[in-house]
C-alpha cells in the first residue's frame, strides 16, 4: 500500500499547485483565466467542478481505502453479510442529485451569456480552409489570411534536422495575426470553406466549429491588450496541426490605427488574394 | 432434433485441427475465438498507439508524415474499438453466458458461427486500407464529413468494413438475447440472473438499436460520395451537422456498450473477494436500466461546439449529468459491497479495485466535460483524450484483463502464477496513470487531440506521457506470457476455484468439458 500513500502525496502537491490563485501567466497545470468574461466564468466553473470532484474523490476512494487496509481478511476474517439498506441507497442518489444541479445552475447561466451574440459593436468573420484561416473586416473591407509562419513552416517537415526550439512559438506563429481591440464586444461569425476546422483560442474562453455551408457565431470581449495563442482543434487534413490562430488585441486607438495602415499598404484590400495550400 | 441431441452427447469437437475452429458452434471453441481474436487486435491497435507515442515523444516530427499519423489515430480508434474491446466483451459473454444461466449453448450455434467469422474479413479489409494508394482512413473515428469523404480508395474499403462489424455485433447481440431470454435453467428467474448476464442483456438491446444507425449513417456517406446525393452538404441541402448527430446517437450509446458488460464483471468479481453478497442487486440492475435508457438522449454532449442552438446545449448538458447519477450509485453500491468485508486481494481483485478507482476519475472528468461553457476549453483536447482512456482503458480494459484471471482456470482446467498476476497488475496500474494522467493537464493547457506535432511547451508532459504508455503497452507481454503458461500448463484448477464465488459456473469441472448442461441444472427456490 506504499504505493497509495505515495499515490496520495503526489495528489496533495498537485492540489496545492492547482489552488493557487491564478497570477495571470498561463500555468501547465490548469486552464488558463484568460482575458474575456467568458473565460473568467469557465476558470470559475472549472474550478468549482474540480474541487467538488475532489470532494466526492475523498470519500470514495477514503473508503476504499479504509475498506482495503481494515476490512482485509487478515483484520476482518468475518464478513458481515449486510446487502442493502434502503435509506443509504435513497441518500446517495439524492446527494449527488442536488450537487449536480449545483453545478448545473451557473453553468447554464455561464452558457447563456457566452452564447448571447446580440448588441456586438463590430463584426469580423472568420473563415477556416486546408490549412489557413482567413479574417475579414465587413465594416472596413479587410481579408486577412493567416497561415503558418515560415519560421516554424522550415522547422514543421519529418528530417528537417532543424530544432523547434530555436524558434520562439513554434507551430503558434502565423503569417498575420487577428487584430482586435480590447474592451468591445466583438462578434465572430465562423464558417469553412472546405472540412469542418475549429476556431480555439484558450485564452478567450472561444472554441467554436466552423462548418463548410454553416455559419456559427459567439463573441469575445477582450479585457487585456496582449497576443493570445491557439490552434485549429477539428482533424481537417496534412495541414491540421499548422493551422495555429494569433489573436492581437489592442487599445482601441492602436486599433484604428492599425486598420488605417493596413488600408494604406493593401489599397485592393476588398479583392481575395489567391489561395494557396501551405504544405509545410 | 434427434440428431443435434445425439451429437451433444460427444465429448469432443466434431471436426480437427483448423477445420474444429472454422466450423464450430460450440460456443466455448467461438468464445475463444472472439478472445483470441480481441488479443491480436489489441496488439496491432497497440502497436499504432506506440508509434503515436514515439512520435509525440518530442515536438518536431520524427517518424511519420502528417497524413500517415491521422490514419493512425483513425485505425488505432476504430481497431480498439470494434475489433479489440467489442469482441472481447463478446467472446466473455460466448464463454460465460451460457454457463451462468445453465444453458447448452447459446440459443442460434449457427448465427454465432458466423457473427464470428465475419469479423476476420471486416479487420483485414480495414487493414488492407493501409497499403491501398493513399493509405487508409484519416478523419478519425467519428469520420466526420466531409474530410472522411475527400479519402482516396480507402473510403469504399472502410464503409464495407463498417458494414460488416456491424452484421457481426448485431447478430452476437440478437443472439445473446435469445438465450437469456429463452434458455435459462428452470428457476433461473430474470431477477436471479448474474449481474454479468444482466448487464449483458442491456448491452445487447443497445447492440441491436444502435449499429443499424450507424450502419445507415455510413451508407448515406457512400450515397454522397458515389452517387450524387447530398445528405451532408449544404450545397445540396443537406448538412455536416447531420452526420454529426447520427453518428452520435450511434456513438454514446456504442460507449456504453462498452462499459456495461464492465459493468457486469466487477458486479461478480468484486462480491468473490468480498466475501460478501453484492450491494443493492436490485438498484445495481435498475441503474444499469436506466444508464442505457438515458444513454440515448445525451449524444449531444459531444456537438456542443457544434453550434447547436443554446435549449439544445442545455437540454444535452442536463441529461449528460443525470446519467452520472446511475453511474454513481454502482460505484457506491461497489464500495459498499467492500465494506466489512474479509478482502482477498487476487490479481482479478486488484484489476476491479483499480477499476473501481480509475473509472471513477474518468467519470469525474465526465462531469466537467458536461459543463458545456467548460467543455468550450475541453473539447477536443488532451483532456477528452484522458476521459476516454480512463473510461476505457482502466475501465473497459481493466475490466477485461479481471475478468480473463477470473474466469481463466475455468476455461484452461490451469490456475495462473499469481506472481506473475500481480507483476503484471501493478506495472500496468503504475504506468497506465502515467501514461493518461498528464494528458488532464496537457489538454487544460491548450494542447489539442489528434496532432503529430505540437507547441514547445507542452514537451514534458508528452515525454513523461509516452515513457507510460511505452511500459503499459510491454507490460502486456506479461498479460499474454500468463494467458499461454496458463493454457500449457500451470497447477490444476478445482471447480470451484474462487472460495467465494456463487454461480452455476462454478458447479462444472475445470477446465469446462466441451458440453455442458446438457440436462438443466436446478436453481434453488
Ligand atoms: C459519468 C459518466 C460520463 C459522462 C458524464 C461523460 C461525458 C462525456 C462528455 C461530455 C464527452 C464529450 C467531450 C468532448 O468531446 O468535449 C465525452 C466524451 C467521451 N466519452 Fe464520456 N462520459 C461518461 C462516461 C463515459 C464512459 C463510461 C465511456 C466509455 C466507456 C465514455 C467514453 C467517451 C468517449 C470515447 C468520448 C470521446 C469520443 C470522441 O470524441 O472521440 N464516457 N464523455
Ligand atoms: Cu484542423
Ligand atoms: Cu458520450
Amino acid at each position: 500500500m506504499k504505493y497509495r500513500r505515495l499515490l496520495a502525496a503526489a495528489g496533495a502537491t498537485l492540489l496545492l499547485a492547482m489552488g493557487i490563485p491564478p497570477l495571470g501567466a498561463r500555468t501547465l497545470y490548469n486552464l488558463p483565466y484568460g482575458v474575456t468574461p467568458i473565460s473568467h466564468a469557465i476558470y470559475g466553473l472549472n474550478m468549482m467542478a474540480f474541487w467538488i470532484m475532489c470532494g466526492i474523490a475523498a470519500i470514495v476512494f477514503g473508503a476504499i481505502t479504509w475498506s482495503i487496509i481494515f476490512h482485509r481478511r487478515s483484520r476482518h476474517p468475518k464478513p458481515a453479510d449486510f446487502h442493502e439498506n434502503t435509506a443509504l441507497e435513497v441518500v446517495w442518489t439524492i446527494i449527488p442529485f442536488i450537487i449536480l444541479i449545483v453545478m448545473a445552475i451557473p453553468a447554464a447561466r455561464v452558457l447563456i451569456r457566452a452564447e448571447n451574440v446580440h448588441h456586438s459593436e463590430m463584426t469580423v468573420e472568420v473563415t477556416g480552409y486546408q490549412w489557413l484561416w482567413r479574417y475579414t473586416y465587413p465594416r472596413w473591407n479587410i481579408n486577412i489570411y493567416s497561415r503558418l509562419a515560415d519560421s516554424s513552416l522550415r522547422i514543421a517537415p519529418l528530417n528537417s534536422g532543424l530544432s523547434p526550439y530555436s524558434t520562439p512559438h513554434y507551430l503558434h506563429a502565423v503569417t498575420h495575426p487577428l487584430v482586435l481591440p480590447v474592451g468591445e464586444k466583438i462578434r465572430l461569425l465562423i464558417t469553412s470553406k472546405d472540412v469542418i476546422h475549429s476556431w480555439w483560442v484558450p485564452d478567450l474562453g472561444v472554441q467554436m466549429d466552423a462548418n463548410p455551408g454553416l455559419v456559427n457565431s459567439i463573441w469575445v470581449k477582450i479585457l487585456k491588450p496582449g497576443i493570445y495563442r491557439g490552434q485549429c482543434n477539428q482533424i481537417c487534413g496534412w495541414g491540421h496541426a499548422y493551422m495555429p490562430i494569433v489573436v492581437v488585441a489592442k487599445p482601441k486607438a492602436q486599433f484604428l490605427a492599425w486598420v488605417k495602415q493596413w488600408r494604406q499598404r493593401h489599397p485592393l484590400a476588398g479583392a481575395a488574394s489567391p489561395v494557396s495550400n501551405p504544405d509545410p | 432434433m434427434s440428431q443435434s441431441i445425439a451429437l451433444s452427447h460427444d465429448a469432443h469437437p466434431a471436426s480437427r485441427g483448423l477445420m474444429r475452429w472454422i466450423k464450430t458452434t460450440n460456443h466455448k471453441d467461438i468464445g475463444t475465438l472472439y478472445l483470441l481474436f480481441s488479443l491480436i487486435m489489441f496488439f496491432i491497435g497497440g502497436a499504432m498507439a506506440m508509434v503515436i507515442r514515439a512520435e509525440l515523444y518530442e515536438p518536431g516530427l520524427q517518424f511519420v508524415n502528417p497524413g500517415f499519423y491521422n490514419q493512425l489515430v483513425t485505425m488505432h480508434g476504430l481497431i480498439m474499438i470494434f475489433g479489440a474491446v467489442m469482441p472481447a466483451f463478446v467472446g466473455l459473454a460466448n464463454w460465460m453466458i451460457p454457463l451462468m444461466i445453465g444453458a447448452p449453448d447459446m440459443a442460434l450455434p449457427r448465427l454465432n458461427n458466423w457473427s464470428f467469422w465475419i469479423l476476420p474479413f471486416a479487420f483485414t479489409l480495414l487493414l488492407l486500407t493501409l497499403f491501398l494508394p493513399g493509405g487508409g482512413p484519416e478523419g478519425g473515428w467519428t469520420l466526420y464529413v466531409p474530410y472522411s469523404m475527400e479519402l482516396g480508395y480507402s473510403f469504399p474499403f472502410l464503409i464495407f468494413a463498417i458494414h460488416l462489424m456491424g452484421i457481426s455485433s448485431v447478430l452476437g447481440g440478437i443472439n445473446i438475447i435469445v438465450t437469456i431470454l429463452n434458455m435459462r435453467a428452470p428457476g433461473m428467474t430474470l431477477m436471479k440472473m448474474p449481474l454479468f448476464v444482466w448487464a449483458w442483456l442491456i448491452t445487447a438491446y443497445l447492440l441491436v438499436a444502435v449499429m443499424p444507425v450507424l450502419a445507415g449513417g455510413v451508407t448515406m456517406q457512400l450515397f454522397d460520395h458515389f452517387f450524387g446525393t447530398h445528405f451532408f452538404s449544404v450545397a445540396g441541402g443537406g448538412s455536416p451537422l447531420l452526420w454529426e448527430n447520427v453518428f452520435w446517437f450511434f456513438g454514446h450509446p456504442e460507449v456504453y456498450i462498452m462499459i456495461l458488460p464492465a459493468f457486469g464483471i466487477i458486479s461478480e468479481i468484486v462480491p468473490t473477494f468480498s466475501h460478501k453478497p453484492l450491494f443493492g442487486r436490485t438498484t445495481m440492475i435498475y441503474a444499469l436500466a436506466s444508464i442505457a435508457f438515458l444513454s440515448f438522449i445525451v449524444w449531444g454532449h459531444h456537438m456542443f461546439t457544434s453550434g447547436m442552438p443554446v435549449s439544445a446545449d442545455l437540454f444535452f448538458m442536463f441529461s449528460t449529468m443525470l446519467i452520472a447519477v446511475p453511474t454513481g450509485v454502482k460505484i457506491f453500491n461497489w464500495v459498499a459491497t467492500m465494506w466489512k468485508g474479509a478482502l482477498t486481494f487476487e490479481t482479478p481483485m486488484l484489476f476491479a479495485i483499480a477499476f473501481i478507482v480509475l473509472f471513477t476519475i474518468g467519470g469525474f472528468s465526465g462531469v466537467m466535460l458536461s459543463l458545456v461553457p467548460a467543455d468550450f476549453q475541453y473539447h477536443n483536447s488532451y483532456f477528452v483524450v484522458a476521459h476516454i482512456h480512463y473510461v476505457l482503458v482502466t475501465g473497459a480494459v481493466f475490466a477485461i484483463m479481471a475478468a480473463v484471471y477470473f474466469w481463466l482456470p475455468k476455461w484452461t482446467g490451469h490456475m495462473y502464477s499469481e506472481f506473475w498476476g500481480k507483476v503484471h497488475f501493478w506495472v500496468s496500474v503504475i504506468s497506465v496513470n502515467v501514461l493518461y494522467f498528464p494528458m488532464h493537464f496537457l489538454g487544460l493547457a491548450g494542447m489539442p487531440r489528434r496532432v503529430p506535432d505540437y507547441a514547445v511547451q507542452f514537451t514534458n508532459l508528452n515525454m513523461v506521457s509516452s515513457i507510460g504508455g511505452f511500459v503499459f503497452g510491454a507490460a502486456q507481454l506479461i498479460f499474454v506470457a500468463i494467458i499461454f503458461a496458463t493454457i500449457y500448463g500451470g497447477k490444476k484448477a478445482e471447480a470451484h476455484v474462487w472460495e467465494g464465488a456463487h454461480g452455476l459456473e462454478w458447479t462444472v469441472p475445470s477446465p469446462a468439458p466441451y458440453h455442458t448442461f446438457t440436462t438443466p441444472p436446478e436453481v434453488a427456490g
